[in-house]
């Protein structure tokens, strides 16, 4: 099951859509994992022979499916951070008419949102959909690390060690949930870790 | 007092550029400095024409950090309900007049990488202003501006000599045309298009710049509306217990204001929402001409924009 309803939340929280085919000079797809089974359900020949597919399979085997597209151009890579550089240099080459899908977890859909962003795309302009793990890239308030691929709620921060409640607050400009110590007024009272949405 | 904060101000020049556009510029009667403002601004200029308050909005073409004056540029419209006439005609060096404080509609998007500005005509002046802004902040921006001939070509003189890489000019008599298709495509990502200018242009520009994939979010536009005479009305204003007439060459919003009802306003041109008034009862068709209700809202019955849309029909009552 690669769908999640998210339950109602604060504003702060992203919500996401199903992505659709949008006209356009070219079209952009980032995603992770089972983000991979929204660009199969949303590619039209037209759209790809305009398309940069760049995908992060965590585990996954979409790989040849998503070859079998035919996109102008594919890369796969390990990690976001691999892809990163790859990332910049499509942005920074794109012109006016470009549409930007992204989808599979909130991490990696956070992240190529900012990157886009930065590049000057406006951030309502950008299709996500979200598909698979429900796992978070969380930022620790008090050290400011990241943690990536967070299950749990509270988790252990993994630069400073403090526990962490796993917040819905989100920042667009991190591209991460804030995660806030929870036993901070009582000192090693942390209560037992359980899955996000359990 | 509804609308933006008012400003005495006298007339320091007026300096007519052809034979349509003349440009008024303003001090503060009392010495003082006025507002920086943001290119794209404008200010309701108040005019006492006869009986008749005039409230027009024009755009400010000055460099928006001068403080020392304010400048708009007035083209004269023979066939409107005289505001314009009244700016040609009866306003001169030393006149002292009201302004209001600069209200901006159409601000440029600081987060752009490139603006890309397309003006018709005289929506050639709330550029002049973003252009002096861009300058000051280092920006990258390109002008495509149509005019009908050379010699009503305002500024485009001052354009093209300072800033000959970046101003483009295309004349309608010598069959010179924007290719737009061509001009959008290939823009670097992140570029902003705005254009004002007459009401086709506008519409060709959004729906062109949609078409080739352009997020709605990065096409901006101004259009002020000015109030268009029609058949006179009945109105009830059901809080301030009136009941008024408006007239053949009134606007509603004018009407209440002249039966001394303090109605909110900003730009007085269909475009900022300032002056959305909720419908309590009516029998009758409204005509709206605003930009600023949705489609859904128009056909609802239940808010009207009183500085540019009327009504036609027996009853009418408003929330005001």
């Amino acid at each position: 099951m690669s769908k999640f309803a998210f339950p109602p939340s604060m504003t702060s929280r992203p919500v996401y859509g199903r992505l659709e085919p949008r006209a356009g000079s070219a079209h952009l797809m980032i995603a992770d994992a089972e983000g991979a089974e929204a660009i199969l359900d949303v590619a039209t020949p037209d759209m790809m022979a305009k398309a940069h597919i760049i995908y992060i399979p965590k585990g996954t085997d979409f790989g040849d499916r998503l070859r079998a597209l035919s996109p102008a151009q594919y890369y796969e890579g390990p990690s976001y951070a691999a892809a990163e550089q790859r990332i910049a240099k499509a942005f920074d080459d794109a012109k006016m008419g470009l549409q930007v899908y992204l989808s599979g977890t909130e991490g990696v859909i956070g992240q190529a949102q900012h990157a886009a962003m930065q590049a000057g795309v406006p951030h309502t302009a950008i299709q996500t959909e979200h598909r698979g793990s429900t796992a978070r890239r969380m930022q620790c308030v008090h050290c400011k690390g990241i943690t990536e691929d967070v299950e749990t709620d509270p988790f252990q921060c993994s630069h400073c060690g403090l526990h962490l409640f796993v917040r819905d607050h989100y920042s667009r400009r991190l591209a991460a949930f804030q995660g806030v110590n929870i036993d901070a007024e009582d000192p090693g009272n942390v209560p037992e870790a359980k899955g996000i949405y359990e | 007092m509804s609308g933006a904060q008012k400003i005495p101000v006298t007339v320091m020049a007026v300096v007519p550029l052809n034979e349509l556009v003349t440009r008024f510029e303003f001090k503060r009667t009392d010495g003082g400095l006025l507002p920086t403002f943001s290119g794209g601004a404008h200010t309701v200029v108040e005019m006492r024409d006869g009986d008749t308050p005039r409230m027009n909005p024009y755009s400010l073409m000055s460099d928006p950090m001068d403080q020392r004056s304010y400048a708009i540029s007035v083209r004269r419209d023979d066939a409107g309900r005289g505001g314009s006439l009244f700016m040609h005609k009866n306003v001169h060096v030393g006149d002292e007049m009201v302004i209001s404080n600069p209200v901006n509609l159409f601000s440029l998007d600081l987060r752009a990488k490139k603006q890309l500005f397309i003006a018709g005509g005289i929506g050639i002046t709330p550029f002049l202003a973003q252009i002096k802004q861009m300058e000051r902040l280092g920006g990258r921006w390109e002008l495509h501006y149509t005019c009908r001939s050379k010699a009503l070509g305002s500024y485009v003189d001052e354009l093209t000599t300072q800033h000959p890489n970046e101003a483009h000019v295309y004349y309608d008599d010598q069959e010179q045309r924007i290719d737009l298709t061509a001009l959008l495509d290939g823009q670097p990502i992140g570029t902003h298009v705005y254009v004002c200018g007459p009401k086709g242009m506008i519409d060709w520009v959004r729906k062109t710049a949609a078409a080739e994939g352009w997020p709605r979010e990065s096409i901006h536009y101004e259009e002020f509306l000015a109030p268009q005479s029609g058949k006179p009305f009945e109105v009830k204003l059901a809080v301030s217990n009136k009941v008024i007439q408006v007239g053949e060459q009134e606007s509603l919003l004018e009407a209440i204001e002249r039966s001394g009802v303090d109605a909110p306003y900003l730009c007085r041109g269909g475009a900022c929402g300032q002056c959305e008034t909720r419908v309590i009862d009516y029998t009758g068709n409204f005509i709206h001409r605003d930009h600023w209700l949705d489609d859904a809202e128009h056909v609802s019955g239940e808010k009207i924009m009183p500085c540019v849309s009327r009504f036609e029909g027996k009853t009418l009552v408003l929330d005001r």
